[in-house]
């Protein structure tokens, strides 16, 4: 899989997007995250890999403070987070989510889905947002389907209309939380592909995901996380080919292998 | 005052002893139009004026509370939780009277109302509103636990308020799935009515109690009005359930 590595080393490095200092934590007694450092660059595209439980997900949620975190910093593009309210929503505006249960709003049509934020959030006119919301749909290849309810359509179509609704934002940074792991095995590509689309064009991204073909093709950097804590962070090539810790060779000794 | 309407002299009795049936049905459901202040329709339509009003009130309010139950301000919280409590628990007789006796008299609330049957209509509808909206708040919340927690997250995660998020994402699939609550609610609300008779509105309790007063036809006159708030009731309970079928959120 390693062939389809994708040229993303030319992208300007123009600064750090999100930075998180030492962050913890706690769900109860679960130590869920341990002093967390990680420093992502505009235009980076970076996978968090690990084994269930290990915190990949949390680390994620926590970066739209979807999760509050016990004690730390998390910046994104110099600011820090802020807390619940009328800032926060602006800075999670900026910040694309894309949840593993697709959550699109099941009450909505997809184009409204792709519509809601742009009109009530970014207060865009209601025509130029139906235009953009089209050419997104068009973009991840949903068009035909816009005037259909989530329900009606396929796993695959669901999340790959998630990644528009998030992409209407302008987001400055992506986050997908196993965007794959409730699709049917014959839907993950169609998802993959957009997702590798993205990546190509330059948008920042944070993947949590057990796909390690596409870790292996789009990332910049993995980044492996057991137990709450990161313990390794490669390149792709380095670290799938020449895990340095234990804890990375045991896991992908178990997930390569068959 | 009704008082018998007997035509007397209409046309010539065959037999003295037994009046012609046409006039026995005259007798017995002389009560139908013997009334004209209200009259039967206008105690109904006074019914149906205070349902409806009453209906709109308590659901704005009961969504405010169901607002404030789920919102993230402790203040609110407490606020609504309290209020629900409280307000559900106490016997409607008791509110009713008490915006007669309470509000209007002692405190001198006259709701804008010189006229004392304008006063009674807006202080009932104070009262059912008050009562009514503690159970329509309940409802709205359990409507709220039925949408999944990911609908809220990602309303939040494109930017969104948190009223924008309970107002654009949570509530309108919150009400869907509560509609037959509701409409349950409203069903009581619409007899629940009757309890303004105690402070005097001319609705259609107060005129069966004055009807079961002056006439004879006690049971007749009973099933009359239970009749009438079936014909106001059952239409309700069907297009609801219709519309919660229709409306449902498909996940």
């Amino acid at each position: 899989m390693t062939e389809v590595s994708v040229a993303k080393d030319d992208v300007p490095v123009t600064g750090d997007l999100v930075v998180l200092k030492s962050v913890n934590k706690h769900f109860g007694a679960l130590h869920v995250l341990q002093d967390i450092d990680l420093t992502i660059t505009r235009g980076e595209v970076v996978v968090v890999i690990g084994p269930s439980g290990s915190g990949k997900s949390t680390l994620c949620r926590a970066i739209n403070r979807l999760e509050t975190i016990d004690s730390g910093d998390i910046s994104i593009d110099g600011k820090p987070l802020p807390q619940e309210g009328k800032a926060l929503a602006r800075l999670r505006a900026d910040v694309g989510m894309v949840f593993q249960s697709f959550n699109l709003f099941a009450h909505k049509t997809v184009l409204e889905n792709v519509m809601l934020g742009q009109i009530k959030v970014r207060k865009a006119d209601k025509k130029v947002a139906e235009e953009k919301a089209r050419a997104l749909l068009d973009r991840v290849g949903v068009a035909t389907q816009a005037d259909k309810y989530p329900a009606q359509l396929s796993g695959g179509q669901q999340q790959r209309v998630a990644i528009a609704r998030a992409l209407a934002m302008d987001p400055k940074v992506m986050l997908f939380d196993e965007p794959t792991s409730a699709l049917d095995p014959e839907m993950i590509n169609e998802v993959l592909e957009v997702m590798q689309q993205l990546a190509r064009e330059g948008m920042t991204m944070i993947v949590v995901t057990h796909e390690m073909g596409f870790a292996r093709s789009a990332a910049n950097r993995v980044v492996f996380m057991a137990d709450g804590r990161i313990v390794e962070e490669a390149v792709p090539d380095q670290f799938f080919s020449n895990p340095r810790s234990d804890r990375a060779k045991d896991f992908l000794s178990k997930i390569l292998h068959h | 005052m009704p008082s018998p309407n007997r035509d007397q002299g209409g046309g010539t009795p065959r037999c003295p002893r037994t009046p012609p049936t046409p006039e026995a049905r005259e007798i017995v459901f002389d009560f139908l139009s013997d009334y004209d202040d209200p009259s039967i329709w206008g105690a109904f339509w006074m019914t149906v004026k205070l349902t409806a009003l009453s209906g709109v009130g308590s659901l704005v309010w009961g969504t405010l509370l169901a607002a404030m139950r789920v919102s993230p301000v402790p203040l609110m919280r407490g606020f609504g939780t309290a209020y629900v409590n409280i307000v559900r628990n106490i016997p409607l007789t008791v509110i009713i009277v008490f915006t007669s006796l309470g509000l209007a008299d002692i405190f001198g609330m006259t709701m804008g109302a010189s006229d004392f049957d304008v006063r009674g209509f807006r202080l009932a509808i104070l009262g059912l509103v008050a009562y009514t909206a503690a159970f329509v708040c309940e409802a709205i919340r359990s409507g709220i636990n039925t949408v999944p927690l990911g609908q809220a997250e990602a309303a939040r995660a494109i930017g969104l308020s948190f009223s924008q998020t309970l107002g654009l994402v949570v509530l309108p699939q919150a009400f869907r799935s509560v509609i037959g609550p509701l409409a349950n609610v409203l069903i009581a609300l619409t007899k629940n009515t009757t309890v303004a008779a105690a402070i005097g509105v001319a609705e259609a309790a107060l005129l069966m109690k004055e009807m079961i007063e002056n006439e004879a036809q006690t049971l007749l006159i009973g099933a009359v009005f239970a009749f009438g708030f079936v014909v106001l009731t059952l239409p309700t309970g069907l297009v609801l359930g219709w519309l919660s079928k229709r409306l449902a959120v498909k996940r």
